[in-house]
């Protein structure tokens, strides 16, 4: 089900905010965040669209269009775009669960009520989604956690958390492309690189890409 | 080529930023005052795009290696061209082996210094700018240390004898945050509705300032305890620099040039882009007062700013005539 029409709001001068969010992350929502952020970029004056989780951040230029207009076409290309799932790259992301690189993994399985074992048992064996990237640069949000496993972020986020650091966020799943500060919980590492601003395709997962996690080992 | 004598590593290269990268998570970033390097660059016949110098930490020292020229704008400090002083917002020669020197500003934060010819390093992602936190771009993707050797761009620029100045009439008695709070305009973003009408009264109503907590990523504010009707829980979205975000303290963060590129707090408002170089040019301790505008307001203000370039480019090639890099 994917709703109707989307709350649109004005994000300063240059931006509006498509959000289509109704309660949780939608799945079918998000294709249709994908479809109208590829038909937003035929629109005059609009410079760039930036899917987020059930949301669009249209960027364009006030002196080229204008926010009432653009706003209205915004409208219609929601309620117009076809949904389509993006056929996109399958990953296979090795992870060492646990240890020092993986600190929460304890106090995760425990808040799940489940054994370590079991509760990476279950992370591993979900298929996630590309859901947007964003925040920094080739950092995934994953939708696809088992709702068993959601753990709400930390009340003070972390400085620093490592590049390769593997995390939960509330309902969500992701993975740090450099060290940043972060209030998700680490639950292990991989050393899969996803920036490298050098190449050609910088990113290595792009929206609708499908990850599996594989355990390549568990230190509790 | 140039060489840095004395910095701190807050001080970078910038251009004019990345745009169109957002949905990598990559930030525009750039020069916190654009309106400052562009002008640096374009009294100097460069591209205004052309990479410079951030300069955040004062003072800052260094020398050149070749002749050429310089361009200094933006904080008001005094600056020195080997024995001679430079006025603020002045385009000059330097010949080899002389220094350059930016002491503390009198008034604003943050200095550009345009090189005849722009910096010469490989963009990425395209663009010269750093960004620290993605670690690229610039020179090796961090901050200037001392003796850092940077090559320029060959130039011609044809400056006349004892340089020239430019004078924005915004900048002329621009508040300094100090004796007299920066006004920024702002429009309502998503979630403003959602606060108190007392947080919505106070937001507008009375001054905040600026923490330590203040760098090219966003300022952390503080005054008045600012509170939602009741609690939110928002997916993450995108924003763009100038959003004032509220987290769960109540005290204000404004988002700006290498700000992550999604975020997931409550946004009251957000700054409009020709207010932006205020907040670049508003040190720790600054006060601010937020003016809500009409959207018609803040485009025409942004119009004007790209008037004031044109005519600016008109101007300069009156005095300078047109010159081509060779």
């Amino acid at each position: 089900m994917v709703a109707g029409t989307p709350h649109i709001s004005l994000a300063g001068s240059g931006a509006l905010l498509l959000d289509g969010a109704q309660g949780a992350f939608n799945d079918a929502t998000q294709e249709l965040v994908w479809a109208v952020a590829d038909a937003a970029l035929n629109l005059e004056g609009v410079r760039e669209a930036v899917p987020g989780m059930n949301n669009l951040l249209v960027v364009f230029d006030p002196l080229a269009t204008d926010a009432q207009s653009l706003g209205e076409q915004l409208k219609s290309l929601w309620a117009s775009t076809e949904a389509s799932a993006i056929a996109g790259t399958h990953h296979t992301i090795p992870v060492s669960y646990g240890g020092a690189r993986g600190e929460d993994l304890a106090g995760w399985a425990a808040h799940c009520g489940m054994s370590v074992d079991e509760t990476v048992r279950r992370h591993a064996a979900a298929t996630y989604t590309v859901a947007a990237i964003g925040a920094m640069p080739g950092f995934p949000y994953l939708s696809g956690l088992d709702p068993r496993l959601a753990w709400a972020r930390r009340s003070t986020p972390r400085l620093k958390v490592a590049e390769g650091a593997v995390i939960i966020g509330g309902a969500q799943a992701g993975i740090m492309p450099m060290t940043a500060p972060s209030g998700w919980h680490i639950i292990g590492h991989t050393d899969v690189t996803l920036f490298r601003a050098e190449a050609e395709l910088p990113v290595l997962l792009r929206p609708g890409d499908t990850i599996r996690f594989a355990i390549a080992g568990i230190e509790a | 080529m140039i060489e840095i004598l004395t910095t701190g590593l807050p001080n970078t290269v910038q251009d004019l930023g990345r745009p169109g990268h957002l949905a990598l998570g990559v930030s525009h970033g750039g020069a916190m005052d654009r309106q400052a390097l562009a002008i640096a660059n374009l009294m100097l016949g460069n591209d205004p795009s052309a990479a410079g110098i951030e300069v955040a930490l004062h003072p800052f020292r260094l020398r050149v290696h070749i002749d050429t020229a310089v361009a200094i704008t933006g904080a008001d400090c005094a600056v020195s061209v080997g024995d001679r002083p430079c006025p603020p917002w002045w385009a000059m020669a330097i010949r080899a082996g002389e220094t350059l020197v930016l002491e503390a500003p009198r008034i604003g934060a943050r200095s550009y210094i345009a090189f005849a010819g722009g910096l010469d390093l490989p963009p990425v992602m395209g663009s010269r700018a750093t960004d620290v936190k993605g670690s690229f771009g610039g020179l090796a993707g961090r901050g200037l240390s001392r003796g850092d050797r940077l090559a320029l761009n060959p130039a011609q620029c044809g400056l006349p004898a004892g340089g020239f100045g430019s004078a924005l009439e915004e900048r002329r008695g621009a508040a300094d945050g100090a004796a007299c709070a920066i006004e920024l305009r702002v429009l309502p973003a998503a979630e403003f509705d959602a606060f108190t009408p007392e947080a919505q009264a106070a937001f507008t109503g009375n001054e905040w300032s600026i923490t330590n907590d203040a760098n090219r990523m966003g300022y952390r504010l503080s005054g008045e305890t600012l509170s939602l009707l009741s609690p939110l829980e928002l997916l993450s979205h995108g924003i763009v620099p100038g959003t004032v975000q509220v987290p769960p303290s109540g005290q204000p963060i404004i988002q700006l040039a290498d700000a992550n590129t999604c975020g997931g707090y409550p946004k009251i408002a957000t700054v409009i882009e020709a207010d932006l170089w205020r907040l670049a040019q508003a040190p720790v301790g600054a006060r601010l007062r937020f003016l809500p505008v009409s959207i018609e307001a803040s485009t025409e203000a942004l119009r004007a700013n790209r008037q004031r370039r044109r005519d600016f480019i008109a101007a300069r090639n009156l005095i300078v005539g047109k010159q081509r890099a060779p």
